[in-house]
């Protein structure tokens, strides 16, 4: 059933009228699942837009939101939407320069936020953003000593909502019939690549459309249960525990913090779930570890299914004829492995996963497909609010990002970007009319900066960002992040980084996993002093040495790609870190950035040394610097050619 | 971390004139120490200065052969362990001394122990008063969970933990308890910077939220300096330091029984 409104809080309204009795959200606290109604949500809603009202807050501002999943925090989208006034989520975990930018930027007078830690950073910031002046915070612990002005809870801020709303009962009522779908509903604010951080600006109309598509695309219904994991400020998690379940009616559940989302999930049972590579990556990760630690006769059991998984479970999943003699392999898979494996990965109940914001290695994408969960992928960014393109149910294929959702349409630009028209375009960069022109075409398609081309199927196929997709000296293709997210596929290796644009040979900076090559030096009865002894150990570079040897060997089938073997690898001494600017907060790694910081080593890489010494600097979270020193070595691979292959 | 806030309180706990041997080897001779409410305390010393001993004595697990210890103005020769918890005295150890087999959550149910009343049938058979008690109990736990931030673990045997959240299990454990005065014997020996800097933070709030007055055995002097608000220097079973960290610090006695002196 179509829901009627225009905006998120009329939605909300109407969803308390006609299904108010239902369970909108649940959060954990103290060990057990608090429920809250659509009736209640709306109530809760209008109290703290009638605090925030009483206090100063109105149509035209931005209100800062900054916490953990919290079903408080959610009710703020809607509290500062029926005022007419834009939320604007920051990433919980930022460090307090880019907080500052973005609070800056975006002229916030009013932050709500989860707990003592985003209270202490923001009277931090807020001699630098002298606009900031109310801070209201949901966890009391630790509050009671802070007398700092414009600091008050969520708590006292609801009950002067309840005042207000008893002395002007008509106001929130009249509050939410003026919103209007063009209004802007939210400003997101992109990780950025390159440059500094931009403020999306969406409008309800925009967010609306993209939900009303996705729901209607998969049939979601009031039933489906989430579970909201993501950072609030990315536009996949406001778009699929908020806007979705704004139209859809479904219930969000929140974890009980950011430790427990694995027992959490086995909990609820999601029957529908969204997240980027990089989480699928790590449930993977863990289940290979646990896997490796089990009694000799599981493992062979677990690797004999998987093997059996491999060969047909995508194939029954997607309704193509499989052999009499597998289905039965498969069934007795399904009672002794897979069954179980999706219990403990807490998706027995999944109906549709997807994933998307990066692109996901073929075999990370197969391995869940052949446990009978139905992951897809879609493809989209926070300026076309993450709807773009879908893969369907039935037909899949691995290596492309499906079909233009419908209303959505795409040409592919003389240089190869992707160009997309679409009812979920962002109205504007804030404040940033240049942006904005720079990235909407005269005829209305949003520039992606993603090369790609569409199949003979018509579906999408994204092979690389636009500006890093480059050329060896000798002319083969190289895209880096095809071959980075090809070593990523093993366990242990956490990040890669290629660099080979306009040079002779491909060359990588690797990142060792902490947690399973360590699991794994443990077995060899390897000791190690901490993450740099063990990223400098022989027998770790002949770890990884086969792991590149493997994707080489891949990268010899492909005609194409077969020049842009990786030549010579280092493991770098430090973890990427997004306090360090090497990765975004959404984990991308910022190649150009890297190398420039890292140039002895790259330039090592290419003059053919043996090894290199760095010293690189470190920030902590708190913002103290520190320094880490090492001796890289760098390991020298033999090609693969196609024809010994073939041989 | 603002001291001056919290309201320090009249003596809580007083130690008076203690003395304790093992046969002929003198390990406390004639300490006196006092505790005020609401505050941290701090016990150092060089190895074998008799720290563990005092903690010891104040809990009653050591008898001392001469001197009292006055707690909530009730003054005692002898303690009782048993007592000392009831009345609200609650300890960890330096070797943290949990139940491995169990979970989380049952190693912090039975810091709860001595507050359940309900009969041993009722227990039994899950009925009536004990159903309500158990259910209290579990909430003022899960609110422990919840302050440590532990609630990922609630259900991991604490033998698979790594050592610093077993540590911290094991103060949730003593706090399970409601105690007024809470004994940490050497709370951070073994851990790493970061496991460090947690425990301080959850020492200081569990004294700033709960109120708890706090005794510390620690071998770490920046914590020591940091955390506490008075500290006592033991050495070789005497008294040979007693003041603000500032005091401390320029006290000659205990730079040289830190430093050593040349004699």
């Amino acid at each position: 059933m179509e829901i009627r409104g225009e905006t998120f809080p009329q939605l909300l309204l109407e969803h308390a009228r006609i299904r108010g009795g239902r369970t909108a959200m649940r959060e954990k606290y103290l060990g057990i699942w608090q429920s809250w109604t659509w009736a209640q949500v709306a109530d809760e809603v209008r109290w703290l837009a009638c605090g925030l009202a009483s206090q100063g807050f109105s149509r035209g501002m931005n209100l800062a939101i900054i916490g953990d999943n919290r079903p408080r925090l959610y009710w703020a989208f809607a509290a500062a939407q029926s005022l007419g006034a834009v939320p604007v989520p920051l990433y919980q975990d930022a460090i307090t320069s880019e907080m500052e930018f973005v609070l800056n930027d975006a002229e916030i007078a009013d932050a709500l936020v989860e707990d003592q830690e985003q209270v202490d950073k923001l009277l931090e910031i807020r001699p630098r953003a002298p606009r900031l002046q109310r801070i209201y915070y949901d966890d009391t612990r630790g509050m009671r000593d802070y007398d700092q002005a414009g600091l008050m809870s969520y708590d006292r801020l609801r009950e002067l909502g309840r005042d207000y709303d008893r002395a002007h009962p008509e106001f929130f009522a009249q509050s939410v019939a003026s919103t209007q779908a063009g209004d802007v509903s939210v400003m997101l604010y992109t990780s950025g690549t390159t440059g500094k951080p931009k403020g999306v600006c969406h409008t309800h109309a925009s967010m609306i459309a993209a939900a009303r598509g996705d729901v209607g695309f998969d049939g979601f219904g009031e039933n489906e249960e989430v579970l909201s994991y993501l950072p609030m400020a990315w536009v996949g998690d406001h778009l699929f525990s908020y806007a979705q379940a704004m139209v859809a009616g479904f219930t969000v559940n929140c974890p009980e913090s950011s430790e427990t989302v694995m027992i959490d999930m086995r909990e609820i049972g999601p029957t529908y779930y969204f997240g980027p590579p990089r989480v699928f990556e790590n449930l993977l990760t863990q289940v290979t570890i646990r896997v490796d630690d089990a009694a000799r006769i599981k493992r062979a059991m677990y690797h004999y299914f998987m093997g059996v998984a491999r060969r047909c479970g995508a194939d029954l999943l997607e309704g193509r004829a499989v052999s009499i003699k597998d289905r039965l392999l498969y069934a007795l898979g399904s009672f002794l492995i897979y069954a179980p494996l999706r219990n403990v990965l807490g998706m027995s109940r999944i109906r549709v996963a997807y994933t998307g914001g990066a692109a996901i290695s073929p075999e990370l994408y197969g391995f869940y497909r052949s446990l009978g969960i139905n992951l897809k992928q879609l493809y989209g960014q926070t300026e076309t609010a993450a709807y773009v393109c879908k893969q369907t149910s039935g037909q899949t294929k691995l290596d492309v990002v499906g079909r233009p959702m419908p209303g959505v349409e795409i040409k592919i630009a003389d240089n190869g970007e992707v160009l997309v028209k679409t009812p979920s375009m962002l109205k504007e960069y804030y404040k940033r009319p240049d942006a904005t022109a720079e990235s909407i075409t005269p005829d209305g398609y949003f520039m992606t900066g993603d090369a790609g081309y569409i199949d003979g199927d018509g579906d999408l196929k994204i092979i690389d960002r636009a500006k890093d997709v480059g050329r060896l000296a000798d002319g083969t293709l190289f895209a880096p992040q095809f071959i980075e997210n090809k070593l990523k596929f093993f366990p242990h290796i956490k990040e890669a980084v290629c660099f080979g644009d306009k040079t002779d040979r491909v060359c990588a900076f690797i990142n060792i996993d902490l947690q399973s090559v360590g699991n794994w030096a443990e077995k060899q009865n390897l000791s190690y002093g901490g993450y740099v002894d063990l990223a400098g150990k022989t027998e770790v570079y002949a770890l990884i040495e086969h792991c590149v040897s493997q994707v080489n060997l891949d990268l010899a089938r492909d005609p194409q790609l077969a020049g842009s073997q990786v030549k010579r690898f280092l493991i770098l001494h430090k973890e990427l870190d997004a306090d360090d600017d090497e990765l975004t907060r959404t984990r991308k790694v910022r190649r150009g950035f890297i190398a420039e910081k890292y140039a002895p080593l790259v330039t090592a890489l290419y003059s053919g040394q043996s090894a290199q010494h760095i010293k690189t600097q470190v920030k902590f979270e708190d913002g103290r610097v520190g320094y880490i020193e090492a001796t890289l070595r760098i390991k020298d691979m033999s090609p693969v050619s196609p024809a010994r292959q073939a041989a | 971390m603002s001291a001056s806030k919290r309201r320090i309180g009249d003596v809580i706990l007083k130690v008076e004139n203690i003395s304790l041997a093992f046969g002929g080897v003198k390990a406390l001779t004639d300490v006196s120490l006092d505790v005020r409410q609401h505050e941290i305390r701090a016990i150092i010393g060089p190895n074998g200065a008799g720290k563990s001993s005092m903690l010891n004595v104040i809990n009653g697990v050591y008898q001392p052969t001469a001197g009292s210890v006055t707690f909530k103005g009730v003054k005692r020769h002898q303690v009782r362990p048993h007592e000392a918890a009831t009345q609200g005295i609650a300890r960890t150890f330096q070797n943290i001394a949990l139940f491995k087999g169990m979970s989380v959550l049952d190693n912090l149910m039975t810091g709860r122990t001595l507050k359940m009343k309900a009969g041993f049938l009722s227990q039994c058979l899950y009925f009536g008063p004990a159903l309500k008690e158990e259910l209290e109990h579990r909430r003022k736990v899960e609110e422990i969970i919840d302050f440590l931030q532990i609630e990922s673990i609630r259900k991991t045997p604490v033998g698979r933990l790594p050592y610093g959240l077993q540590k911290r299990v094991e103060l949730g454990r003593a706090l399970a308890a409601e105690p007024e005065v809470l004994l940490l014997d050497e709370p951070m020996a073994g851990m790493n910077v970061e496991e460090k800097q947690d425990m301080c933070r959850f020492i200081l709030d569990v004294n700033d939220e709960f109120g708890t007055t706090i005794v510390l055995i620690e071998h770490d002097m920046g914590v020591v300096m940091d955390l506490s608000d008075r500290v006592v220097v033991l050495d070789y079973g005497r008294k040979i330091g007693d003041g603000t960290p500032a005091e401390i610090r320029g006290n000659q006695a205990v730079i040289d029984a830190y430093l050593g002196v040349k004699h």
